[in-house]
């Protein structure tokens, strides 16, 4: 299958281990990613506070950059996704919009049809287009004994996301398939505080802390990432958070396409492990050694005969 | 304060696509609850929302609210009456910085990093403006150090974007879209 590929900025340089990764995945499963020639910033959130139609614009540039023969554009990056997504949807729905976003785009001499591309997050790419069992085929190295835990961030799932908004499922599933024990991040859909860092570093450190103590009472060895905001937040100012509260964590923070990469068997250099600012070694420390047997969890004792009876758990869901 | 003017603050809030569902806010309060920056706020959602209705035109812009909204949409997705907030939050910005109510260090940083994308078409990290910080932040600076050097060691941190190839027509396109400008 063919896509079109939007990096976006921060997989340049920061979040290099991310583009190296899927880049990586992504042969391993036989995906051709053609990147957008000549891309642009897409403005992340900025662009949309100051002026709107710059803003839709710079975006619409990608989209209208995409080759002819693709329809649809994966982006690892949940802004750069929403961006591309929000774009092409508010194009479709106010006709008038997508006319002015156009009547600049052919100042650059350049058009986009709404409808045209389909943007979609890497995440969603993978878990839509290959099945479980697929991606299970392509594990050579289960990550046997390892704890993760998925962290979505926002974007990734809210407004326009293919999961539960408040309670997304699919990173956990795909952890599973490759082997490792997973562990539930009740906090999975919080907020990273994104660009908060730059405005008001106490606020963003309440919110990187509120995150990683829940984070560590869940004794993982890893965090799991869809977005280069959250791996940055979560991992360069981890030390910060550590240094402003008294704490002491240590929670590596990876990309899931990293440690799907290492299940596939392909090297964590070339993964882009070792970039991270917490050093995620024990991670690959148990990945070379895992253990023996896998620990037997204690059965739970079983329900008092005499106990008076529990309510009947709410059939099909309750949301 | 006239009946007109009450009208005319959420007017011009309500302009954007879906902008005109703020007027069946119930006061529920829902959004205030999820939002991670609350307490950080000096009016919550739901409060600001009220301020608009009651035509506070000054005092709202003049709010830190909508600057410390890190765009998470928690409160959109839970809004009973399914108001975009976050839409509406970046609107504010927009009004304010128009009125010319706004901290500069809050607005200069959107600034650096769009004044960036003009200049390369394509930006520094978002998370760690480099720029934006020895101009607002010489002390804070100073403290991050480590920070920055751990990024610079594992390679992960550029002093200056890339350049894209077609920055003069991303110029052009960019330049086309102020001049047409208008409420969306
Ligand atoms: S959640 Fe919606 S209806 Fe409730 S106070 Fe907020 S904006 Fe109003
Ligand atoms: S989108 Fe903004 S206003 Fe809404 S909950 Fe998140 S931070 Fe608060």
């Amino acid at each position: 299958m063919r896509y079109a590929y939007y990096p976006g900025c921060s997989l340049e340089r920061n979040a290099a281990a991310y583009d190296e990764s899927f880049r990586l995945v992504a042969e391993v499963l036989g995906m051709e990613l053609v990147e957008i020639p000549d891309w642009n910033c897409c403005g992340a959130t900025e662009y949309f506070s100051l002026d709107l139609l710059p803003a839709y614009a710079l975006v619409a540039r990608n989209l209208a950059l995409v080759p002819e023969d693709l329809d649809q554009v994966v982006a690892p990056c949940s802004a750069c996704y929403y961006n591309l997504l929000k774009t092409d949807k508010n194009m479709a729905a106010y006709p008038k919009l997508a006319s002015a976003v156009n009547e600049s785009l052919a100042a650059g001499k350049l058009h986009y049809t709404p409808g045209r591309v389909r943007s979609r997050h890497a995440l969603d790419v993978i878990l839509e287009d290959f099945s479980l069992e697929d991606l299970a085929a392509h594990v050579e190295k289960p990550l046997r004994g390892i704890r993760l835990a998925a962290y979505y961030g926002c974007v990734t799932v809210r407004p326009m996301g293919h999961d539960d908004p408040e309670y997304p499922i699919r990173m956990e599933r795909l952890l599973k398939a490759l082997g490792a024990t997973v562990v539930e991040f009740s906090l999975r859909a919080n907020c990273c505080g994104g660009h908060m860092t730059q405005l008001d570093a106490e606020t963003a450190y309440e919110m990187l802390h509120y995150l990683l103590r829940n984070a560590a009472k869940l004794d993982v060895d890893a965090l799991v990432t869809a977005c280069p905001m959250c791996q940055l937040n979560l991992d360069a100012y981890q030390g910060q958070v550590n240094s402003h509260f008294g704490t002491d964590f240590h929670i590596p923070i990876l990309y899931f396409t990293q440690v799907m990469g290492l299940a596939f068997g392909i090297d964590p250099d070339a993964l882009g492990f070792g970039q991270e600012i917490v050093s995620a070694e024990r991670v690959l420390e148990k990945f070379r050694n895992p253990p023996e047997e896998e620990e037997k969890k204690p059965r739970r004792k079983r329900r008092d005969k005499d106990a008076l009876p529990m309510p009947e758990p709410l059939s099909g869901g309750g949301r | 304060m006239t009946e007109e003017t009450q009208h005319t603050f959420l007017d011009e809030v309500t302009t954007i696509p879906g902008g005109e569902r703020l007027r069946t806010c119930i006061q529920c309060g829902t959004c205030g609850g999820s939002c991670p920056s609350g307490p950080a706020m000096d009016y919550t959602p739901r409060e600001i929302f009220a301020l608009i209705m009651a035509g506070e035109r000054e005092r709202v812009l003049k709010s830190n609210t909508f600057w410390f909204c890190v765009s998470c949409y928690y409160c959109t997705i839970r809004c009973p009456q399914e108001i975009p907030i976050t839409d509406i939050m970046y609107q504010l910005k927009r009004l304010a910085i128009k009125a010319g109510y706004y901290r500069a260090s809050i607005t200069n940083f959107s600034e650096t990093f769009v004044g960036q994308i003009e200049t390369y078409g394509r930006s520094f990290e978002l998370g760690l403006a480099t720029a934006h910080y020895l101009r607002y932040h010489p002390i804070e600076s100073v403290r991050m150090s480590p920070l920055m050097l751990g990024m610079v060691t594992r390679g992960r941190m550029a002093f200056r974007p890339k350049r894209i190839r077609g920055i003069r027509p991303l110029r052009a396109i960019l330049r086309k879209a102020k001049e047409l400008g208008g409420e969306w």
